[in-house]
Formats: structure tokens, sequence, C-alpha cells
């Protein structure tokens, strides 16, 4: 249980010292504050509880952002993660751990939104409402809470060192709820998002639906705020899903690639930053922001290329009736 | 005559204050085009959100298949107005049909044969076949809407209930989506309801007109609804009902209730097709 506690102490000191005997040029000083691939092997071996941690989020990001792609929800997900950071925040002060604050911020948070903003423009709005509120509150609480800042600043920029074992065994029970709750409601959830008027029509319990998935969203911010932090979360539950959208549209395509580009921007990013001194948040970050960037210039290339997939058939034009 | 597919009994409709229609008869019979007509905020709408059991009827009854509505009911095909698919939408036109095949089930689709088939079915029943594979926020209007009714057919409905499928459509499309509706409906014996402000692209094709004005409703074919005489009743006003070339035109008068609803006009004149607009510039649309 407390080998990840020993394990971010041993890493604190790893960089430190690490830090310490840089040579003299500004430059390699930034450079090995960037990237320090010293005894990487035993920091990988050391910090495995959190690759894989990294890993699972990537995983719920890159699915739950698909369908925050299609209900439109980018700006929710943004109001919910202030929420989150207040929460955690107060969890910290009051002693009852970041994690449960978290959660339970992020979850009051997404159910207000889910149903007071039923419609895209009071969603928005109440959104933005919640949001400064959130900050605010969470400002609060780290201004009276004693202990070290760099905790405080953990909250809202990331730090993967900061998760111990106890909370990594919160993130992937939290993790598997998601997963398990969105494959359940997938095909429904789906139809709801593109299409309410017909899923309702159809007996797609639409309204219900939409509470499950503010609940689901809700459990996804409050995990990735451990790792990425409040501010940066859109990164990894909205950046690989609005970049799948970019290259495909198809049901199937769509949520692999946003899952591997989600899981790439993850644990590529914590193994980058390992031996630097530096959050891991920004390696993450970049990742995903390269990826978006590349499936963007592609893109534009089919288009200009007219690839558009149609099929030119001779029969169109002539009726086929369906069925006999 | 075959047994009705949908029927209402003095069915009565109304919110608060106000009652939308009141004593209500309808049978909608096997492979019957029924067009809805009426004002804006005559009950319109309403009327399809009681069949698919959405609102309560405030008096009377309505069954389906012989039996009380419910919500949600899977032999009902729905065709809502022609509305833009925004680019976050991971769905391909084949995608959009098979939502209506199954899309109400637990779980992820599960890739077959027999789903496979029966998609490409409805795709070519509607000519949409060859852009099957293409992302639908990137269709027209038009091609969007074929595959709405695609979807709607999808699941073997025995009522098609058709919210303006053709609103914001040019004339061309109008025309290819209600062929395509009538054409369905013929074969495989569908009843339709289709609510429309303009009854002119269906006129050759519908059997019976439900006209709402006023609190109280004609039912009858167009030639016996669609009268001078008979609207200028149900409004309680005088109005004009003029036949040319085809066309019906439904002329009110200033003391005509929503004679002239901004809104319809602008949704038509925003959208049509300009090579026709000499027919249509100076043509009012039904009450």
């Amino acid at each position: 249980m407390s080998s990840a506690v020993i394990s971010s102490a041993v890493l604190s000191t790893a960089v430190m010292t690490g830090a310490g005997h840089v040579g003299s040029a500004v430059s390699d000083d930034l450079w090995s504050q960037l990237f320090n691939f010293d005894n990487y092997g035993e920091l990988v071996a050391l910090l495995i509880n959190s690759i894989l941690a990294g890993a699972v989020l990537g995983l719920v990001g890159g699915l739950i952002g698909v369908f925050v792609m299609s209900r439109d929800m980018a700006f929710a997900v943004h109001g919910i993660s202030e929420l989150s950071f207040a929460g955690a925040s107060a969890g910290l002060l009051l002693g009852v751990g970041v994690v449960q604050g978290s959660l339970v911020g992020s979850l009051i948070a997404a159910l207000v939104i889910g149903i007071l903003g039923s419609r895209a423009r009071d969603r928005n709005s109440i959104t933005a409402v919640l949001m400064p509120f959130g900050l605010g509150l969470g400002i609060l609480c780290l201004a009276l809470y004693p202990g070290r800042s760099s905790n405080k600043f953990g909250l809202l920029t990331g730090q993967i060192v900061a998760v111990d074992n106890p909370q990594l065994g919160w993130l992937v029970v939290i993790a598997v709820i998601v997963i398990a709750g969105l494959l359940v409601v997938w095909r429904p959830m789906m139809f709801s998002s593109v299409d309410a008027d017909v899923a309702a029509a159809r007996g797609v319990p639409v309204r219900g639906l939409s509470i499950v998935f503010m609940l689901l969203l809700g459990l996804s911010v409050a995990v990735s705020v451990q790792i990425v932090g409040a501010l940066l979360v859109l990164s990894i539950l909205v950046t690989p899903a609005a970049a799948a959208l970019r290259v495909s549209s198809s049901p199937v395509v769509v949520p692999v690639l946003s899952v591997v580009f989600a899981m790439v921007s993850m644990v590529g990013g914590i193994m980058l930053a390992l031996g630097g001194s530096i959050p891991i948040s920004p390696y993450i970050t970049t990742i995903s922001f390269t990826i978006y960037v590349v499936c963007r210039v592609i893109a534009a290339v089919r288009t200009r290329r007219g690839i558009s997939g149609r099929t030119p058939t001779e029969l169109a034009g002539h009726a086929a009736i369906l069925g006999s | 005559m075959d047994t009705p597919v949908l029927s209402l009994r003095d069915a009565t409709l109304g919110f608060a204050e106000r009652t939308l229609w009141s004593g209500l008869d309808l049978d909608v019979h096997p492979g019957e085009f029924i067009a809805v007509l009426g004002a804006n905020g005559s009950g319109k709408t309403s009327l399809l959100k009681v069949i698919l059991g959405q609102n309560n009827l405030s008096g009377g009854d309505v069954s389906f298949l012989g039996a009380p509505v419910t919500r949600g009911n899977r032999r009902i095909g729905y065709i809502p107005q022609q509305k833009l698919a925004d680019e976050g939408t991971p769905l391909r036109a084949r995608d959009l049909v098979a939502l209506g095949l199954d899309g109400h089930r637990w779980g992820i689709p599960l890739p077959s044969k027999k789903r496979r088939a029966k998609v490409d079915g409805v795709l070519a029943a509607v000519e949409a076949s060859e852009y099957a594979r293409v992302p639908i926020s990137t269709l027209s209007g038009g091609e969007q809407q074929r595959l709405r009714v695609g979807q709607a057919l999808a699941d073997n409905p025995r009522l098609l209930l058709c919210d303006e499928p053709l609103l914001s459509l040019d004339l061309a499309h109008q025309r290819a989506v209600s062929e395509l509706i009538d054409r369905n409906r013929r074969t495989r014996k569908i009843g339709v309801l289709f609510v429309t402000h303009d009854i002119n692209p269906v006129l050759d094709l519908v059997d019976r007109v439900l006209y709402l004005a006023g609190g109280t409703f004609r039912i009858g074919t167009p030639d016996e609804v669609l009268r001078s005489d008979v609207l200028s009743e149900l409004y309680g006003s005088p109005v004009d009902v003029i036949r040319t070339r085809g066309r019906i035109v439904v002329v009110g008068t200033a003391e005509a209730p929503q004679a002239h609803p901004d809104g319809l006009h602008a949704a038509h004149d925003e959208h049509h097709d300009p090579g026709h607009a000499d027919e249509y510039v100076h043509e009012v649309k039904p009450l």
C-alpha cells in the first residue's frame, strides 16, 4: 500500500538531485528540467502504477469524449472541472481526502448542469455562472489550508506524483464504473445525443440517459482532475475525441481513435515527464494538441483532394422499393 | 374497410385554459395518407405527441393497433423537421438509418450480416446508397431528409408520423421526399399522418385532410375541406380558397386568426428554390 508514497518521495529526491548538478549552460539546464532520462528504468518501475492509472484515464477520457463532442458539452466539462477543483480543495482543507472531495464537487456540478441546462443555451449560461464560483470556492479553501503549497498547485495543473496508492485504487474503481456504464448505454446514448426527438419517439429514455451521462461525466472529470489538474481536463476529455472526429465519422473508428489518442497523450506525457522536474500536464497537453493539429491537417488535405466517401452508382435515381 | 391502425375517439387536447381541439374522431387506415393542416399553434405537433405517448389527452381515447398508446411505440416511425447535423456527429448515412433499426437497444451494436443487409435495403429504398458511408454532417438537407425517411421505415412501422418533413427543402427535394413516403405507404400498407403548413407538395398524394383551426377541425378529402365556405366557417371569418394551376392557395383576411403567421413565410421564403421563385412569390400558404 505504501509503495507509491515511498516511490513519490524517492522520485522527488531523484528529481531534486538530478536538477541539482546540471551544467552551467542555461539551455542544458532547461533541457534537463524538461527531459532527464537518468536512471529511467528504475523510475518507470517505481511509477508503474501511475503509468497504468494514466492509461486507464486515457481509456475513460477517450470514450466519454466522443459523447462530450456529440452532445456539444465541452464548455460544461470545463465548468464541472472547476467545481471538482473546489471539492478537492475542500477535501484537502477538511481532511476528508482530495479524491472524495473532487468526486462530490463534480457530481454536484454535473447534476446541476444536467438538470437545469437541458437546452444548450441554458447549459452555457449555467456553466458560466458555476465556473467562477467553483474556482473562487477552491481558492478560498486552499488559502485556508495550512499545508504545502505544491499540493495546492497540483490540483489546478496536475501532478502524478501527488497520487498515492489508495488514490490509485479509487481512480481505477471509478474508471471501471464509467467504462462499464458507457458500454451499457452506448447505443441509446448515441441515438439520444444525435437525434433526441426521434430517439424519444422510439422509446429511448432520453431524459434519464442525459442524467446518467452527466453522472458518468462527473465521475470522469473527478478522475481526470487528480492527474492532469482542473485547468487541463479538456485536454483529455475533449481534444482526443475532437481530433478523432476530424479524420473519421464511423461510430467504430471514432471511439477507437479517440481512446488511442488519449492513451498516447497520457502515457506518453507521463513517460516523458518522469525524469524532468516539471508537472506532467504540459507534456500531456502538448502531445494531445499535436495530435489534434495533425488530424486537422489530414482532414484539410482530404478535403482539398475531394475525398468525400461518395460512391457513384449507376442505379442512383432508380427507385428500389423497400421490402417485398 | 381494414381495421384502422390508429383511432381517436372524442379526443380533446388542451393546456390550462386553452383547448387546442376537441371531439376529434379520426381513423387512420393501413396505407392511408392524411395531411394535417392548420395555423401555427393549432395543435398539429401536439397531436403527434399524443400519438407518441408524450402528451396526454385531456379527454377521449387514442388507440394504436387496438391498444392504448404507450410512450415510444416501435411500430410507429417518426420523421421530424429537417435540421442539419453538426460536425461533432460521429455518424455516417448508414449509421443514422441503423439507429432507426436498433438504436433503442442497450449495449454496443455488434456487426451482423443481417443488420448490414437490412440497412443496405433501406438505403436502396430511399435512394441513398450512393452516400451510405458519407458523414451526415456533410450531406445536404435533402439528402439528410431522405435518410430520415429511411430511418423511420427501417423497423417496419405500421404508422408514419411526419412533422413538417419538407420544411426548408427545395421543390425538387420536397417532391422526392414526398414520393418516397407515398410509395412506401402504398407498397407496405403504412398509415401516414403528415403535418404540414403547405398542402401543395403533397396535394395529389393525400387521401384525406385534417384541418385544425379555432379549437375545432374538419376531416375529409381535399375537395371537401379545402373550400372557401368550409374554411370560412372553421375560422369564423371570411377565407378564400383559390385553385390555380393545380395548386391551392388559401387567402385569409385580417380578421382571420393567424392568417399570416410571419414565421411560416419566413421559414418558407428563406429556403425555397430560386429557380421557381415566379411560381411561389405571390402565393399565400394555407393558414
